[in-house]
């Protein structure tokens, strides 16, 4: 009972074939298999929106699918945000507008935000707080997690923080937890 | 979390999914169909359903998408919430679906969950059912026995449980296109992402100045959405007045069989329903 089944995941850029259990979820894959610790996992029951990714392009809950759904599927996780070693626009303004204080939901925040932009580039707050009202933040109150959004939406330039991006953070092969 | 071990089927026809629960079905097995898996998959790592077999319907072709047939749409099952919300076909012509589906708990779920997997989920409380209800949508069955329609009146038959027998899949839903209706889907929650504690699905077709026609549904006041025919019924000739609908509205509880729960008790949901009812037929008729 329960063999394993082979997928084929292009995760952050790098496909993966791996031999997974149908009971395997996303995020234990990203996080035990692929080593992309990145994305965490909150609630781990479909409300907290942490373990948030990108499947082919849309934010989803990696805690509410299953590894083998993601079978020749594309998935974006936060550690493939950054380019070139430099945060994303998104990831800069979080920093620069404080919008974090512990940063558990971050991760989460910043996929969300991704995907909300994609489908609305110019949101309004309103519109900000309910793209987001699958996040939880138990820290900040929002206030800067929205203030960064409309940052971004509205264009501001923060240039380079000169924050750096460990590679290792950003290449599952080496990060990797087999 | 971590779900009880299964088997995984990942049919590519429906022909193949039919085959692949029979098969379940003559071998005793418990198997279950994962269409967008938003609330399949937290059960299963609850361990409150423990399928030895999941046929995922992900890899069939053809289940996903909108067609435009005339006189009505037809949405294939696996259609994700987040296209029923966006989709310019529905929004033209049942805009109460795409409206309800754009309340369905929050984006990422609605980007994976799908129109047919919460209407065959059929919870008490969730968002879809009413309004496929209000729509009078038909429900297209794919069976051993070959192809079934049901209507929308007959498919909700109980808390959790719809016709769709076993051994059948849930393969798309036709909907009317609805001209000169206005109509707004009213969902009273207390916190985001919520279920609905009450919600109430409203169309209403003016004409020379009074409501002419109008279909009520209501979410979580029973363990079936319901119309509220009385409400309804009142409604038809109704003035275009506050009072008036209020009046026709205080009837929304007749006939209902609301729980109580943590979000508060049935008498509460009596009372909320009249309220929400008001609101959405209001909203409906444009006032």
């Amino acid at each position: 009972m329960a063999s394993s089944t082979s997928i084929t995941v292009e995760v952050d850029g790098v496909s993966y074939t791996d031999d997974v259990e149908p009971r395997l979820l996303l995020v234990q894959y990203l996080r035990e298999r692929l080593g992309k610790t990145g994305t965490v996992i909150g609630c781990d029951t479909t409300n907290c929106g942490a373990c948030t990714v990108h499947l082919d392009g849309a934010s989803v809950k990696s805690c509410t699918m299953f590894a083998v759904q993601a079978d020749g599927h594309q998935v974006t996780t936060i550690e493939g945000m950054a380019q070139d070693g430099k945060l994303a626009p998104l990831q800069e303004a979080f920093h620069q507008c404080h919008a974090l204080q512990c940063g558990f939901c971050t991760p989460g925040m910043i996929m969300q935000s991704a995907s909300l932009l994609k489908e609305n580039p110019h949101p309004t707050e309103t519109e900000i707080r309910e793209g987001l009202e699958g996040n939880l933040c138990r820290c900040t109150g929002y206030q800067n997690i929205v203030a960064a959004v409309k940052s971004v939406a509205d264009g501001v330039e923060y240039g380079d923080s000169g924050l750096s991006v460990s590679e290792s953070l950003t290449d599952g092969e080496t990060a990797g937890v087999k | 979390m971590i779900p009880s071990q299964f088997d995984y089927a990942a049919p590519t026809t429906v022909e193949e999914a039919l085959g692949l629960l029979a098969g379940a079905e003559s071998a005793g097995d418990d198997v279950k169909l994962l269409a967008g898996g938003q609330s399949l998959i937290p059960v299963m790592k609850l361990r409150m359903a423990d399928p030895s077999l999941v046929v995922d319907l992900g890899r069939i072709p053809g289940l996903s998408g909108i067609t435009d047939d005339g006189a009505s749409l037809t949405i294939g099952a696996m259609t994700p919430h987040h296209v029923v919300a966006t989709d310019p076909l529905v929004a033209a012509h049942v805009p109460l679906l795409a409206q309800a589906a754009a309340t369905v708990a929050d984006p990422q779920v609605r980007h994976r969950g799908t129109f047919g997997g919460a209407l065959v989920h059929a919870d008490p409380a969730g968002d879809m059912p009413a309004p496929a209800l209000a729509v009078e949508a038909v429900f297209n069955l794919a069976g051993p026995n070959g192809n079934r329609s049901v209507a929308a009146a007959d498919f909700f038959q109980g808390y959790f449980t719809t016709a769709v027998e076993e051994g059948e899949i849930l393969t798309s839903i036709t909907v009317p296109k609805y001209t000169g209706w206005g109509s707004h889907y009213g969902k009273f929650t207390r916190v985001a992402q919520q279920w609905s504690i009450v919600a109430v699905a409203a169309m209403v077709r003016v004409e020379g100045g009074v409501i002419a026609e109008a279909r009520v549904g209501l979410t979580n006041m029973a363990s079936t959405p319901l119309r509220a025919t009385s409400t309804e019924a009142a409604l038809a000739g109704c003035a275009l007045d506050a009072t008036a609908i209020a009046a026709a509205c205080a009837h929304a509880a007749e006939g209902t069989e609301p729980a109580s729960d943590l979000n508060g008790d049935a008498d509460y949901r009596r009372h909320l329903v009249t309220v929400v009812a008001k609101r959405a037929v209001m909203a409906a008729a444009g006032l």
